[in-house]
């Protein structure tokens, strides 16, 4: 085994998703062979620990729902503990397909701290039309200028981090919803991480439906605004690292 | 105001000032959560015994109708209540999830050396 300096960490936030788990841990394994799997059981209630564990990964079980921004803090504090050079978060519902990890990886080595792996930027068939499509294109646009890079999809969970996002997001990844995609992209701009995307197909969710109700949307884009309005006017003593 | 409203005014502040001071007696309530309350009871009682003083800081803040300056304190002491509570509330709520996280990681690192030991028993002698 080599040791966790040289090695990846993929981390994925589960909550209930016995149906799917095993298979996407089996693919990770197939696709990317060299990184270790870690499975965050976000307080399930159906066999998704008993599943991830039999499919070969690590698994931490919090115990209770914390939403996915605890669940990540938890793999981040994972990855900082061990030493991982980087930790790459995929959805556990296969939505994300694990053989665009190594392009994310490549622009880590590339000199990139956070890479997103962009749903819409050319590749697969993945579409989102209407009032929500307006609303992540206005997000887009803001966290593009913070960012100081093109970002068309900045709530899109599949990213990777480096070493220097890992330790920031291990004390400071938001719990908010919403939080653990916008807030982190504000947090570590303002912290003046390097941030990229590259595009990744996406693959419909497997159950469930992205909403294009327009009322639903309004709340959406509301939510979202809350988020990154409060993400900028944090004082910076907030996202320091911690000194314990 | 009879006699009757007046006792009634101060007994009601007293009651107020004794399950405040009781809770802080017995630590049921910490002292920064009590100031609020003891703030409240104690006005309360100063209130109910000179209720000259009300007509004169009302008049002295150009209130017609001394009442309302009541209401608006009331009013006024229990939004700070709440909003410290929340403010507790999300304090609090922060400390657990990071319980949470680091008992998660914690059960796992426990179980990995358990299994370990199985495995392959430490030397107790050793020791």
């Amino acid at each position: 085994m080599q040791p966790t300096a040289d090695r990846v960490l993929v981390v994925m936030p589960a909550f209930n998703e016995e149906a799917s788990v095993s298979d996407v841990i089996a693919e990770v394994r197939a696709k990317a062979p060299s990184c270790d799997v870690l499975v965050i059981d976000d307080g399930s209630r159906d066999a998704t620990t008993a599943r991830a564990m039999g499919a070969g990964a690590l698994v931490v079980t919090l115990p209770f729902n914390l939403g996915v921004g605890g669940a990540m803090r938890t793999g981040y504090r994972y990855a900082r503990e061990h030493g991982y050079r980087a930790a790459i978060q995929v959805d556990s519902d296969g939505q994300h397909d694990p053989g665009s990890i190594p392009a994310l990886l490549a622009e880590l080595d590339d000199g990139a701290d956070l890479v997103l792996g962009a749903r819409f930027a050319g590749e697969g068939e993945y579409r989102v039309r209407g009032p929500r499509a307006w609303a992540m294109r206005v997000l887009a646009a803001i966290l593009s200028r913070s960012a100081r890079t093109r970002l068309t999809d900045t709530t899109s969970g599949f990213r990777a981090a480096g070493p220097r996002a890992i330790a920031l997001f291990a004390d400071h990844y938001p719990a908010e919803y919403l939080g653990d995609t916008i807030e982190a992209l504000v947090i570590a701009s303002r912290r003046k991480l390097v941030i990229r995307q590259v595009p990744v197909a996406m693959r419909p969710r497997a159950g469930g439906t992205p909403s294009h109700n327009f009322a639903k949307s309004a709340l959406y884009l509301g939510r979202a605004g809350i988020a990154l309005v409060f993400a900028y006017l944090r004082p910076r003593s907030a996202y320091e690292e911690a000194t314990a | 105001m009879n006699l009757t409203s007046y006792i009634f005014g101060i007994v009601s502040a007293v009651l107020v000032l004794i399950v405040v001071v009781d809770l802080l007696r017995r630590k049921r309530l910490r002292e920064r959560h009590a100031i609020w309350w003891l703030a409240a009871g104690t006005i309360a009682l100063v209130l109910a015994v000179f209720p000259a003083v009300l007509d004169w800081f009302a008049g002295l803040l150009g209130i017609t109708i001394p009442v309302n300056l009541i209401f608006f304190g009331s009013i006024a002491i229990l939004f700070f209540v709440a909003l410290q509570a929340s403010s507790e509330l999300t304090k609090l709520e922060d400390q657990t999830r990071t319980l949470a996280e680091r008992i998660a990681l914690l059960t796992l690192e426990v179980d990995r050396l358990t299994a370990r030991d199985r495995r392959d028993p430490p030397d107790v002698d050793a020791a």
